[in-house]
């Protein structure tokens, strides 16, 4: 068939932020299934627990204290990690190479202290189903928190090569920012479920 | 006049300094003013699948994916119709010893779980991948490394279960495997294990076409395709799309539930420690509903390319038709309960189930109105895969009203776990589905192989695979209402089932024969069917302005739509947009509602590393089913197939 053209688009750029990079969708829709798959769980944790009168199962109440400080530290990191975004939309190499150091060692102490979070549950995933419940609940989200922090680590080390310096990467950049301010908010509701519901009955 | 969009006279790269995209570009040779063949020969070399096997393996063109795996989806199905075959025979007589009941519970476990995990999904996913980037006008699917990556672990997971059939650890447990059935009491061994992994594992692929999907149609639209322009078929795959991404982690946790309470002895499902068996059948058909849409609602956006084509005028209704495809994909989810009816649910729950499920039957009502209108008001010709489309018709008409009678809770009391659900659901699934897929099969094969198939063998197959399908379902209604329940691998004989058993074997037998038909069909026509030419058919939608089969990078200048069915408004010449390089995997990214341009972007390089990551994550998914160490030992693998796939290589102008 016959072309025409009518459109020259040379002049575009060849990266985008936010909802104009392909990937920023990409990671919105994989944001979308986990959180169902958070949603399903948690569902399935209420769908027990008003299924048994006598949940939490005689099962002592979790310690809360290493939750509580997973969420603090959690929230806490909200903050530089939206600095580093601004940074990352400005291709600021060497505020964003600082900031994702930073990131990288506030991924870290969360998941040092959850370490201490599981035992502090005081139950465990086979003594019951509402222990299996908050196991598997803490599971996913350990998994979430190990896999975006291996994820920021890596793309830390990438930014300080020779191939840090790229519109590509700064978006990369962006869109991790954006996957931790999901962890952090999944985080939340599931916080709520292991230690302040079972204190409601 | 560069910089310049002469359909709206914006200056682009004003606005995109103005947006502070100052990021470093690289420069390159672009397609303004080059010859045709001169562009050809720059694109193929930048575009095309490397040579070799390891090339091969690497390959991240969307057409080349979306080939293997439409091959091993009927491949698949092949071996899921030898399953039936081999069940129907061992039912065509009262307690015939051909088969046992353990290796019959196999069979139909496998039968189940090949035909909608490794068949149904994956070949109209599968279709997708192949028509979606053509159809929308992009030279590559989004995430072509993804894309690679879940058809090798789909390949992966198929073997996985049909080895497991092999070495007689096939599960045994349905394809919805129940507890406490599959749970670790009363299924000991590795049997529901290999199910219980097998499926979360062959999911992930499932919902990695799903996000390289929707991104594709959302950002990689030729410009000008705004949402009124967008083909009714890829607005079918959006929708289907999105039901995966909601759907599918459903049963994801359902078999990672059941695999922890039987690896590490969790009690989600052991009522006897707090957990709830009925919680799994929640999970399970809060999955298991919408999958009947994700498998059926591309199936209609085939038929709304193929009656256009037909009928010589576009679909009547493309508003209304799209409006109807989201009311499908919401209610989808809305009907999961009806499954469970036979369970003790309270009063009130079953009546809103009764009223969702028949609610569905609505926005499906008007989808069958409008092809009607269409086909009234325009000149249908009468092909291969028109008559798919009448089959379609009939078929699904009659799979739909019975889902109306069963969506009734009293008389689906009186009909549960019986022929008539079996043939009920055949109905709606056959019909639904794999009649609209063998009509897509012979419109878009000139497409995709550059041949055409026989057209009276296509009609042959057809007429086989119409009567064969209703001889072999329709009576199971009739039996099902006399009370032959399913899943039992024989009956007595003075029960009096025989003769219409028999019947049905025979129906099945010409039902699997019209496939072979239809193989040879294939083989024939890809060696020696006419040639085909770009446009066989005078289609109006974006696949038919390439060649066939289209080359590596689909189109040599991208193409600006002004028409939702633009072959049909531009005859003389198609309006492109210039200023791609043409020595780099340069997409052109568009706004999401209108498909302005607004980047220009790299697609993926072919790499090894997407199959590497598939090993990894498959041997970690194979490993636990014996112990739950596997995944700890596993993920360093996948973290470094991971990082391997992520990292750049090369200098900084072969950067992704």
């Amino acid at each position: 068939m016959n072309e025409r053209p009518v459109t020259d688009v040379s002049g575009l750029p060849t990266f985008g932020h936010g909802p104009r990079s392909p990937t920023w969708w990409g990671t919105l829709a994989f944001m979308a299934l986990e959180g169902t798959g958070f949603a399903l769980a948690a569902a399935a944790y209420l769908y027990l627990a008003v299924s048994w009168p006598e949940w939490p199962l005689s099962a002592p109440q979790p310690n809360h204290w290493p939750g509580t400080i997973v969420t603090l530290l959690l929230i806490a990191s909200l903050v530089p990690n939206h600095i580093l975004d601004r940074y990352a939309k400005q291709c600021a190499i060497v505020p964003v190479r600082i900031g994702l150091v930073v990131m990288s060692l506030l991924g870290l102490a969360p998941l040092l202290v959850r370490w201490f979070e599981f035992p502090a549950l005081n139950v465990y995933w086979d003594t019951n189903a509402y222990g299996s419940m908050l196991w598997v609940l803490l599971g996913l989200h350990t998994t979430h928190l190990i896999t975006d922090v291996g994820d920021t680590i890596v793309l830390t080390v990438l930014m300080f090569t020779r191939h840090g310096y790229s519109g590509r990467r700064f978006g990369d950049v962006g869109d991790n920012v954006f996957y931790w301010d999901f962890v952090v908010a999944t985080w939340l509701p599931i916080y709520l479920l292991i230690y302040w519901v079972p204190r409601l009955g | 006049m560069t910089g310049a969009d002469l359909t709206s006279g914006r200056d682009l790269r004003a606005e995109a300094q103005a947006k502070g995209d100052l990021a470093p570009e690289h420069d390159g040779p672009r397609d303004t003013g080059m010859e045709q063949a001169d562009l050809q020969r720059w694109l193929e070399r930048t575009w095309r699948t490397p040579p070799g096997i390891i090339g091969a393996l690497s390959s991240v063109d969307h057409k080349v994916i979306a080939r293997r795996y439409l091959i091993t989806a009927f491949v698949f199905l092949c071996l899921g119709g030898l399953n039936a075959v081999a069940m129907r025979v061992q039912l065509s007589g009262p307690q015939r010893g051909l088969i046992g009941p353990d290796l019959y519970n196999q069979l139909f476990t496998m039968h189940g779980v090949t035909m909608m995990f490794l068949f149904a999904v994956p070949i109209v996913q599968a279709t997708g991948i192949y028509l979606v980037p053509l159809m929308v006008g992009t030279r590559n699917i989004a995430f072509p490394r993804l894309n690679a990556f879940s058809y090798w672990v789909y390949l992966s997971g198929g073997l996985f279960a049909w080895v497991s059939f092999a070495l007689n650890m096939a599960p045994d447990v349905g394809w919805f495997a129940y507890v406490p059935l599959s749970g670790p009491e009363f299924a000991p061994g590795k049997r529901a294990d290999v199910w219980a992994q097998m499926i979360t594992y062959t999911e992930v692929s499932s919902l990695a076409v799903a996000v390289a999907t929707i991104v594709t149609i959302l950002k990689q639209r030729a410009p000008g395709m705004s949402l009124d322009k967008i083909p009714l078929y890829v607005w079918a795959m959006l929708v289907t799309s999105f039901v995966v991404v909601f759907a599918m982690p459903a049963v994801m946790i359902t078999s990672t539930f059941l695999i922890l309470d039987r690896l590490v002895g969790t009690h989600i499902f052991n009522p006897a420690e707090g957990g709830d068996a009925l919680l799994f059948q929640h999970l399970f058909w809060f999955f298991g509903h919408p999958e009947v849409y994700i498998i059926f609602l591309p199936a209609t956006g085939m038929v709304s390319s193929i009656i256009p084509a037909f009928a010589r005028r576009p679909v009547f209704g493309h508003l209304g038709m799209v409006l109807s495809l989201i009311a499908v994909g919401f209610l989808s989810f809305g009907l999961w309960v009806h499954h469970m009816f036979a369970t003790g649910l309270p009063k009130l729950g079953a009546s809103f189930f009764t009223a969702s499920s028949m609610m569905i039957a609505i926005p499906n009502g008007v989808q069958i109105f409008c092809w009607l209108a269409t086909m009234w008001d325009g000149r249908p010709v009468i092909r291969a895969p028109m008559l798919f489309v009448f089959g379609f018709f009939f078929i699904f008409v009659i799979g739909g009203l019975t889902g109306v009678m069963l969506a009734s809770v009293p008389l689906d009391l009186q009909v549960h776990d019986t022929y008539f659900v079996v043939a009920h659901f055949h109905y709606v699934l056959i019909g639904g589905s794999v009649f609209p897929l063998l009509g897509a099969a012979y419109f878009w094969f000139p497409k995709i192989t550059g041949r055409m198939m026989s057209e009276r063998l296509g009609r042959l197959h057809f007429w086989l695979a119409f009567i064969g399908f209703n001889a072999a379902f329709f009576p199971m209604h009739i039996v099902g209402l006399w009370g032959m329940p399913r899943r039992v691998y024989t009956y007595p004989a003075e029960l009096g089932w025989g003769n219409i058993n028999l019947f049905i074997t025979a129906g099945a037998v010409v039902f699997f024969l019209s496939f072979v038909l239809f193989t040879f069909n294939l083989v024939h026509g890809a060696l020696k069917g006419a040639a085909a030419g770009n446009n066989p058919w005078e289609a109006g939608t974006l696949e038919w302005a390439t060649p066939s089969p289209p080359p590596s990078y689909n189109f040599a200048r991208i193409p600006v739509v002004t028409n939702a069915e633009p072959l049909w408004a531009e005859r003389d010449a198609l309006p492109v947009a210039t200023g791609l390089r043409v020595d780099a995997r340069e997409l052109l990214v568009s706004t999401v509602a209108e498909a302005h341009p607004d980047i220009r972007e790299k697609s993926a390089t072919p790499s090894i590393w997407p199959l590497f990551a598939a090993f990894a994550v498959g041997g970690t998914f194979l490993y636990s089913i014996f112990t739950p160490w596997a995944i700890v030992w596993g993920a360093l693998p996948i973290a470094v197939t991971l990082i391997g796939w992520f990292w750049p290589k090369g200098d900084l102008e072969d950067e992704e």
